[in-house]
């Protein structure tokens, strides 16, 4: 395998077309719960051990080769709010096109075809991971860290928070996105002897409730 | 009860409800143990109707209490407890399980209704609540947590709720809080200071053809439609009060 790849598939200017969501923090925003560097770091250190974690460990299980189907029912049975679900099934039939360009793979093609309207992300994730040679600590490293770079890139924009400080949340939460992708495989081998339900289901009520607010704005500047 | 070991208690308490040929729903099995008593109240209509009793003070740390409803083809189960549940600190250190097994059989129907879940300062509980359902089953499953009496710090809860219909989850959602739960729970993407938080869960045949209308109630509760025929209101609220409030509006749209 080549490490290098895992840059490739997390840098932020991959064409996948994260670049179009908040993660949920322009609704915080707009609530007036993120208003600053210190709640937004809160803000995606709650999002990094629920939205996170669970993202990560369903994208270790897609790289340690569970069946695509059953990870995206699984993934969808963890994202009640049906924005929240329309949001993950097009930002994974974003990064399908773009992993199947980058490593092309019979694996990512036959999830094109059982996946017409995308499949979750995190589940994608996994088997451009896969297809490009990295293992399910490097996905679930991706889904983490993408779980929380989204919302700080984001709110520098909706807040004209000083990128430095935005960085700097994100680098003092590099710790504890150690632990969430550690967990997120930990859960995802248990995942293959046992089943899906071993998958971790934390949740952020005001994350999910939130995507059904921000959902129904006539004008918003996030996708999602 | 399988008794009390030193200072720990588990308890296993079953209800299962039978359509009783006579057009009402009989109750052939409602064994209580320990904490959790059961007492069969008036019924209505068709649909027999349990009561759950605290007889001691439970959850203690280390318990571990299982109360199980089975609902087979035709019958129709109410479910309500008469006071809210109090998880409290033990004389162990061990966390507590609460562990709630629905199984309802198509053609039946359960309303599980129970007050709130409490949980005190210096508790640790763990609840588990899994309903499993026949594709033309029908559920009406309400779960409320409390973090704190009035004006306390609350306990540490995780609470799992999932929600299986013909085989498939259509909802699997984990709620972790209190010291010691992953950071940022009090957070802006999590609670937000809200010390109550809330599910209710209708799923039913009606809901494939008629998908519910994703909408919001208030600023902090939504009413989506799952993956599948079901629908989940979520809200977080300051109080038991407020929350309580929010899921009866909910209720009452949903029933029109």
């Amino acid at each position: 395998m080549s490490r290098a790849a895992l840059l490739v598939l997390a840098d932020g200017r991959f064409p996948a077309g994260g670049h179009a969501h908040s993660g949920g923090a322009e609704a915080a925003v707009k609530a007036g719960r993120v208003t600053c560097a210190a709640s937004l770091e809160d803000f995606c250190r709650g999002r990094a051990h629920t939205a996170g974690l669970v993202a990560g460990a369903l994208a270790a299980a897609a790289v340690l080769g569970m069946d695509a189907a059953e990870l995206d029912a699984a993934a969808d049975a963890r994202t009640p709010s049906p924005a929240l679900r329309a949001a993950a099934r097009r930002l994974g039939r974003q990064l399908l096109r773009a992993a199947r360009a980058s490593w092309p793979s019979d694996e990512l093609d036959a999830l094109a075809g059982a996946f017409p309207k995308g499949a979750h992300q995190p589940v994608v994730l996994g088997l451009a991971a896969r297809a490009a040679g990295l293992g399910p600590e490097d996905a679930a490293y991706c889904a983490a860290y993408e779980s929380v770079s989204g919302p700080a890139t984001a709110t520098v924009r909706l807040l004209s928070l000083d990128p430095f400080d935005a960085t700097g949340v994100l680098a003092r939460l590099a710790p504890e996105l150690d632990r969430v992708a550690d967990s997120a495989v930990e859960a995802a081998r248990r995942a293959v002897t046992e089943g899906v339900d071993a998958l971790p289901a934390a949740s952020g009520p005001l994350l999910e409730v939130g995507a059904e607010w921000h959902a129904a704005w006539p004008v918003r500047l996030f996708a999602s | 009860m399988d008794g009390v070991t030193g200072t720990r208690v588990r308890a296993e308490a079953r209800i299962v409800a039978r359509a009783d040929g006579r057009g009402g729903t009989a109750l052939p099995v409602l064994d209580g143990e320990g904490p959790l008593a059961l007492r069969r109240t008036r019924a209505q209509g068709t649909e027999a109707r349990v009561m759950v009793v605290g007889a001691m003070s439970a959850p203690l740390g280390g318990d571990h209490l299982t109360l199980s409803a089975r609902v087979e083809e035709g019958a129709r189960l109410h479910v309500g407890s008469a006071a809210a549940t109090l998880a409290l600190p033990g004389q162990t250190k061990a966390e507590a399980h609460y562990d709630v097994r629905l199984d309802v059989a198509d053609g039946g129907e359960l309303h599980w209704l129970p007050e709130q879940l409490i949980s005190a300062n210096g508790s640790d509980l763990r609840v588990s609540t899994r309903a499993e359902l026949g594709a033309g089953a029908r559920l009406v499953l309400r779960e409320e947590q409390v973090l704190g009496r009035a004006g306390e710090e609350p306990g540490r809860l995780v609470s799992r709720l999932t929600v299986r219909i013909a085989g498939r989850a259509v909802l699997d959602q984990q709620v972790s809080c209190g010291p010691g739960a992953p950071g940022g729970w009090d957070g802006p993407a999590v609670l937000a200071g809200h010390r109550a938080v809330g599910q209710l869960v209708l799923a039913g045949p009606e809901f494939a053809d008629r998908p519910a209308d994703a909408r919001m109630l208030g600023e902090c509760a939504a009413l989506v439609p799952l993956a599948g025929p079901a629908v989940l209101v979520s809200a977080v609220a300051p109080d038991a009060l407020r929350l309580r409030r929010l899921l009866d509006e909910a209720a009452a749209l949903l029933a029109r």
